[in-house]
């Protein structure tokens, strides 16, 4: 029997829900090298598996071991995981160590997973921020710092490395099975706060919508930077009370306030520098990257919402 | 049940409902589009305004037929008295017209997104951040958007000064030829009666941090209400320098002008 060449591919956060759909959906074509820094992931036989951190020597090994040809770079320290200066080690060096090695070991292409939290919520942002809108984030907080330096490193490699067909993604909030970012920690909950007299605009992807789109960048490998995001929109108070999430009111002025209730209360997914994005829309177009690669969204919002009340009906949540 | 939920059971009628399922606004699954619209809001803020409109101010609108029935679309009008009654008015009417109805968006200033509950509900019912990002994605998003290009010059105008139209900004010329919009003129006759104001409180409202402070009627008076839509203008390209501009507003200035002057002409009183 002949075996078919597979290419090998990198994937990093594989510990993560989104990246084990996209490891779904590639491994039938890739060999897929698995690497994460909180865990060694175990998904199934064949599969290369390492636990280590982007920026101890170690990781180069994995170059050596390997013949790798692509790397989606999904691993992020999360916001509420670790302090903004453990975050900036991990992410922001951690990725300009992975690029230089895909530099070295002439890797051909590099998928970056960003947020559309770069943009920063203002109350000056227009609606349907493009990818050329100024990245305003780490103007207003310091914790959002190492996306907005990911981005920029990425976004240097992308023009200074063209060999490396860096492609930059900038999704709007992931929502779904398994997704364990800050949103959706908030829509996981019973009680979810919301600021009086506040309720911005957002939009959400279903964790299998964005796996499909990061897929469909892998493949086509069209280089630069894309918003993804779908075109429904909603407001935040109702996103939660469809989620069955009791509705928790914090008085919005003084504007101090809600960032000392954030703090008192040790709300993960409502963190002092993310309550902004509770207050100011951030609405991203996500029509570039639609048009670019054909994208079309399948789930939509009710069937994200639907996720988490049903969760929470069963008592799963 | 939440408060729009309360509200729109107890306040928007069949009738209401009826008016407002006209208006073709393309919005998403939650009845939301990105700027905040809310198909839900729009009718509650219509069942408020209808009475106001019909037995308070008594508003009458002609040229109604101008209105081109879908795509992007500049409503251009004299700004008057003091809070922006004209631009309620003007999106009531097109909200609730017979031919062609539609969702007409208002500019606001930049601080109203920041004050609680106020930034939302006008979100909810069609305002936006007055900038100018926003305003050429909701032209290429065919919406109408109505534009006071004197802002609070007009607004904010005393008594001595009413129907003598200000100094109108050029940036609604710019949208127009860049994002090839029709503007539609409209003469707006009587909102210049609803808060008749001598004077403003210069000092107060500096402390205040507001454009202005007008010493007048604590409630707006019930001025009747006249709005000339005037027939679609046209503008191309290229612009030139900024006096082509200027010309060109100047056009839509006198289009604007001889509409409150007809208007003017029509009445025979303030309250009749």
């Amino acid at each position: 029997m002949i075996r078919k060449h597979k290419p090998e591919i990198l994937v990093t956060g594989a510990g993560g829900s989104l990246a084990q759909y996209v490891i779904n959906l590639l491994k039938n074509d890739y060999h897929i090298v698995l690497v994460d820094f909180r865990r060694r992931v175990q998904l199934e036989e064949g599969l290369s598996s390492y636990r280590v951190e982007y920026n101890k020597r170690g990781f180069e090994d994995i170059f050596r071991k390997h013949k790798i040809e692509a790397v989606i770079h999904l691993g992020r320290m999360g916001l509420y995981e670790s302090t903004h200066r453990n975050r900036y080690n991990h992410n922001v060096l951690g990725t300009q160590r992975l690029l230089d090695l895909c530099c070295k070991y002439q890797v051909h292409k590099v998928l970056v997973l960003s947020t559309y939290f770069v943009y920063g919520a203002s109350p000056y942002n227009p609606a349907l921020l493009t990818e050329e809108a100024p990245l305003k984030a780490s103007e207003l907080t310091m914790d959002l710092v190492d996306s907005v330096e990911l981005e920029n490193l990425a976004n240097i490699y992308l023009w200074k490395y063209p060999e490396l067909n860096i492609t930059i993604l900038r999704p709007c909030n992931i929502a779904g099975p398994g997704v364990l970012n800050s949103l959706s920690l908030l829509l996981s909950s019973k009680v979810a706060p919301v600021l009086m007299g506040f309720s911005p605009m957002m939009q959400f992807i279903h964790v299998e919508d964005m796996s499909r789109a990061i897929v469909l960048a892998f493949k086509q490998n069209k280089p630069g930077v894309y918003n993804v995001a779908g075109e429904d929109w909603v407001s935040y108070q109702e996103a939660v009370t469809q989620c069955g999430c009791r509705r928790f009111p914090v008085p919005s002025i003084p504007e101090g306030l809600p960032k000392l209730f954030s703090k008192r209360m040790d709300w993960k997914g409502w963190p002092p520098y993310l309550i902004n994005y509770y207050k100011y829309p951030v609405i991203i177009d996500g029509s570039l990257f639609k048009q670019t690669f054909g994208f079309r969204i399948q789930r939509s919002l009710t069937d994200i919402f639907a996720y988490y009340r049903e969760k929470k009906e069963m008592g799963i949540l | 049940m939440s408060i729009r939920g309360f509200l729109k059971k107890y306040l928007v009628s069949n009738e209401v409902e009826t008016i407002a399922n006209r208006i073709p606004k393309p919005v998403g699954s939650f009845g939301y589009d990105p700027w905040g619209y809310n198909s839900d809001a729009i009718k509650i803020a219509i069942s408020l305004i209808r009475p106001l409109s019909k037995y308070y101010f008594r508003l009458e609108a002609y040229g109604l037929e101008n209105i081109p029935a879908n795509g992007r679309l500049l409503i251009v009008g004299n700004h008057s008295g003091q809070l922006p009654l004209d631009g309620v008015l003007v999106s009531y009417a097109l909200g609730t017209s017979p031919v062609n109805p539609r969702a007409v968006r208002v500019m606001i200033e930049r601080w109203f997104p920041t004050i609680p509950f106020l930034g939302n509900m006008l979100n909810e019912v069609g305002a936006v951040l007055g900038d100018p990002i926003n305003c050429a994605k909701m032209l290429r998003n065919e919406e109408a958007i109505v534009v006071f290009p004197e802002g609070i010059r007009g607004s904010g105008k005393t008594w001595d000064k009413r129907y003598q139209l200000q100094r109108f900004g050029l940036g609604f010329m710019h949208l127009a030829i860049t994002e090839n919009t029709p503007i539609v003129p409209v003469g707006i006759v009587g909102c210049e009666e609803t808060m008749p104001t001598p004077i403003h409180i210069k000092a107060l409202s500096k402390l205040f941090g507001m454009p202005y402070l007008p010493l007048t009627t604590p409630v707006p008076l019930p001025a009747k209400v006249r709005l000339y839509f005037g027939k679609p203008m046209h503008f191309t390209g290229p612009i030139n320098d900024e006096n082509d501009v200027a010309v060109k507003v100047e056009q839509v200035k006198a289009e604007v002008d001889a509409l409150v002057q007809q208007g003017l002409q029509n009445r025979s009183g303030w309250f009749e």
